[in-house]
């Protein structure tokens, strides 16, 4: 049974008007707010326990992951099966290939079997956009190197219009490693444009040089960054740029730019915590505080991950032509 | 409580106000109660311990931002006590610790054992200088939030430049937000590798290796490129050039937020002063040409150089009394500092509030810190000097546990006679 909110939206007149879903900057405000009304229905129906549909009977989705993500691709992989797609997983180890040409030959090949959307995730920012110039089929980005990750954007925003009823006006502080976030690029471009109030923290070796370019203002006292903020987004660091490369130590990290309860109490009082996983606990991220339900959106991040994602396959998949 | 003490009849000398005349000084409660322009108070209170200094200089206490001790880890050449009380002997009330011991000061429980034991010596004022990366390699950031926390000033690598430009650059940008300043030795790695003299015709007669002038602006030129780059405070650790002197002139005139040092070493010395290989004349960066000696002290004059430091490097005579190149580099100063930079007032080669600008009020602008200046409230860290009085530097009788001045013999003017850091007196000749 297709919940009757879902059903309401599917009957709209409105398509998704683009091939490829590359980067949160190729959208518009009109594109996301139908995204995100589609993907609050597919909510609803991956609650039931007849989750499956036919929306995407026929299709074959293909998984090309260059890079491991246990989550990412289980997302995608669930939300093409619970369409009615056929998924294929496929992880080319990055060591058998090299980058550039090799990349093509690979997206020729694939392209021959005749796939209808082909999610990729790849090392190398802009690598998704290069497969998109060279495949007949639809290409999701399920993110490229430093650049993008725009499907963790639609459903982090997806998180947040569910707990505070709107994204325009939220205050949003985006804490740490900005410098090498996909999840941050996209992030910033889909929040300001839903008119949310974006502020980035950390230290200066973490954020971009122009960062302040952006619109966005740029704390590296984590204190007045996240201060009456609605919602506290931290990222991952890797252990290893903590070990004096990027930042001296993990414990010098965690005591000026680790979320804890003391730093969280100078947010504003409904304040919501996210992380797009996976988390370094007591490095980025206090327990005390992820574990937290009445503060973390956390685990509600990973389930709006496969609604979020169902919502973009139909998207493309009912622009694609019947006849290749 | 002790006493309240009035100084009176003094010729004071505040760079920070720009005064030098007569005046008095009033110690209460650790700090300057009161001041005035005249020789005396007029009347004071019988509970007032009044010392007639008979027209001696009265100026703020020296702060010397580069000191080395051998503490904690090679204690037998200096300790903390040791060190303390050279500087006290020396009119010096600040000492700023050098990062490069055993274990390296790269982390906070090291800076505060530093502050603890200076706490427990009690005799003048000891702040540590972190290292800028872990164990002073110049690979990895040092824990500099966590150092600054505990109390430590800038960091620096000390003697050892940071060779990868990357590192620099993050350590840059990461200390400007703590509001840490960045010392760096300007050397370019590659030509000084080995070096022990600097190039020309002296160290070729000597048949030692040598380094030539220009590395020093190499390495400079790329530290200031960093500092355009990120904008964070920045000191010079000693400038010894005439070649790298044009490149800081046009790194100050473009605004850059730098400061300049040069040690006392240099001012005072040239690389004839070896002479039949004097290792207590071997010093890191190595002695310069007169030429170069020259333009430091032209710097210094014009106010390119802003802080003049000790570079107070203790090194035992069985470091030193060995082949020159197998020699340990590094000279006592902590105790001849004042004297020697008197010297340049005596031959009327720079006014003396000048001189002790650099001393005071300069670093003490730098680093954020209470004293450096003659002014209400300020700590009472007070030298009381005569400055025409003739000494004889004789390195034996120093104080510090290792001997190695290069000053040994000289004759200056200038007699320390009394040391005062926040209104006790802790040195009196």
């Amino acid at each position: 049974m297709t919940p009757p909110g879902l059903n309401e939206v599917l009957q709209r007149t409105f398509s998704f008007p683009k091939k490829h879903f590359l980067s949160a900057t190729d959208l518009n405000e009109v594109e996301v707010a139908n995204l995100l009304d589609l993907a609050d229905g597919f909510v609803s129906l991956n609650r039931q326990t007849a989750k499956k549909l036919d929306l995407l009977k026929g299709r074959t989705l293909m998984n090309l992951f260059f890079e491991n993500s246990t989550r990412t691709q289980s997302s995608f992989e669930l939300a093409g099966k619970r369409l009615g797609a056929d998924v294929v997983n496929m992880s080319p180890r990055s060591s058998a290939m090299s980058k550039g040409e090799t990349l093509i030959d690979t997206a020729v090949t694939l392209n021959a079997m005749q796939p209808d959307l082909l999610v990729v995730r790849h090392a190398s920012s802009g690598a998704a956009s290069l497969l998109s110039q060279k495949v007949g089929c639809s290409v999701v980005n399920a993110g490229d190197g430093q650049h993008e990750h725009p499907t963790q954007a639609l459903l982090d925003a997806l998180s947040m219009r569910r707990a505070f009823g709107h994204i325009a006006g939220l205050k949003i502080a985006i804490c740490g490693d900005v410098l090498h976030s996909r999840v941050a690029r996209s992030n910033i471009a889909m929040l300001q444009m839903l008119g949310a109030n974006v502020r980035l923290v950390g230290p200066p070796t973490l954020i971009p040089v122009a960062a302040e370019r952006w619109n966005v203002e740029v704390f590296h006292d984590m204190r007045e960054g996240i201060a009456g903020c609605d919602v506290v987004m931290m990222l991952r660091l890797q252990l290893e740029r903590m070990d004096g490369v990027m930042a001296p130590s993990q414990r010098e990290y965690f005591r000026f730019y680790g979320l804890d309860r003391e730093k969280l109490a100078l947010a504003a009082p409904h304040v919501r915590v996210m992380h797009p996983g996976p988390m370094n606990r007591g490095v980025e991220i206090d327990s005390e505080v992820a574990d937290d339900l009445t503060v973390s959106l956390i685990q509600d991040q990973v389930e709006m991950g496969v609604a979020a994602r169902m919502a973009v396959l139909t998207s493309l998949a009912a622009r694609l032509d019947n006849d290749r | 409580m002790s006493r309240p003490t009035a100084y009176l009849n003094a010729r004071l000398v505040d760079p920070a106000s720009g005064y030098d005349g007569p005046g008095a000084v009033m110690i209460a409660g650790g700090v300057i109660a009161d001041l005035a322009h005249v020789p005396g108070f007029g009347s004071l209170s019988a509970d007032v311990d009044v010392i007639d200094t008979g027209g001696a200089l009265l100026i703020p206490g020296l702060i010397d931002i580069r000191v080395k001790t051998g503490e904690p880890g090679s204690e037998p050449k200096e300790t903390l006590k040791s060190a303390a009380l050279a500087a006290a002997a020396g009119g010096v009330t600040t000492i700023v610790v050098q990062p490069d011991t055993n274990p390296v000061m790269d982390e906070p429980s090291v800076v505060d054992f530093i502050l603890r034991r200076a706490r427990d010596i009690e005799l003048v004022n000891v702040y540590p200088a972190g290292a800028a990366t872990k164990g002073g390699l110049g690979q990895r950031m040092a824990e500099i939030g966590l150092m600054h926390e505990a109390g430590c000033l800038y960091v620096t690598d000390a003697d050892r430049p940071i060779v990868d430009s990357k590192v620099l650059r993050r350590v840059l940008s990461y200390a400007k937000a703590f509001g840490v300043p960045v010392a760096h030795r300007p050397a370019d790695p590659w030509l000084s590798a080995g070096a022990v003299a600097s190039e020309g015709e002296f160290a070729a007669r000597m048949g030692l290796p040598s380094v030539p002038a220009i590395a020093e602006r190499i390495m400079l030129e790329r530290d200031l490129a960093l500092v355009e780059l990120t904008g964070a405070p920045f000191i010079v650790d000693q400038i010894t050039t005439a070649a790298a002197m044009e490149s800081l002139k046009r790194g100050l005139d473009r605004g850059l937020p730098v400061t300049a040092t040069t040690s006392i070493n240099h001012l005072s010395f040239n690389e004839i002063d070896i002479g039949d290989y004097r290792t207590f004349c071997k010093v890191d960066p190595p002695l310069r040409s007169e030429d170069d000696r020259q333009a430091v002290i032209d710097a210094v004059a014009s106010g390119l150089i802003q802080v003049i430091v000790s570079a107070h490097s203790p090194a035992p005579a069985e470091d030193k009394r060995l082949p020159y190149d197998e020699a340990a580099p590094g000279a006592v100063g902590l105790q001849t500092l004042l004297a020697a930079l008197l010297a340049f007032h005596h031959e009327g080669r720079i006014p003396l509030i000048d001189l002790i600008r650099t001393v005071t009020s300069a670093p003490a602008k730098l680093l954020g810190l209470p004293g450096g200046r003659l002014a209400t409230g300020t700590p009472a860290d007070l030298v009381l000097c005569d400055l025409n009085a003739p000494v004889v530097i004789q390195a034996d009788k120093l104080i510090s546990k290792s001997k190695n001045s290069p000053f040994d013999g000289r004759r200056l003017q200038g007699k320390v006679l009394r040391t005062v850091v926040g209104g006790r007196t802790v040195y009196s000749a």
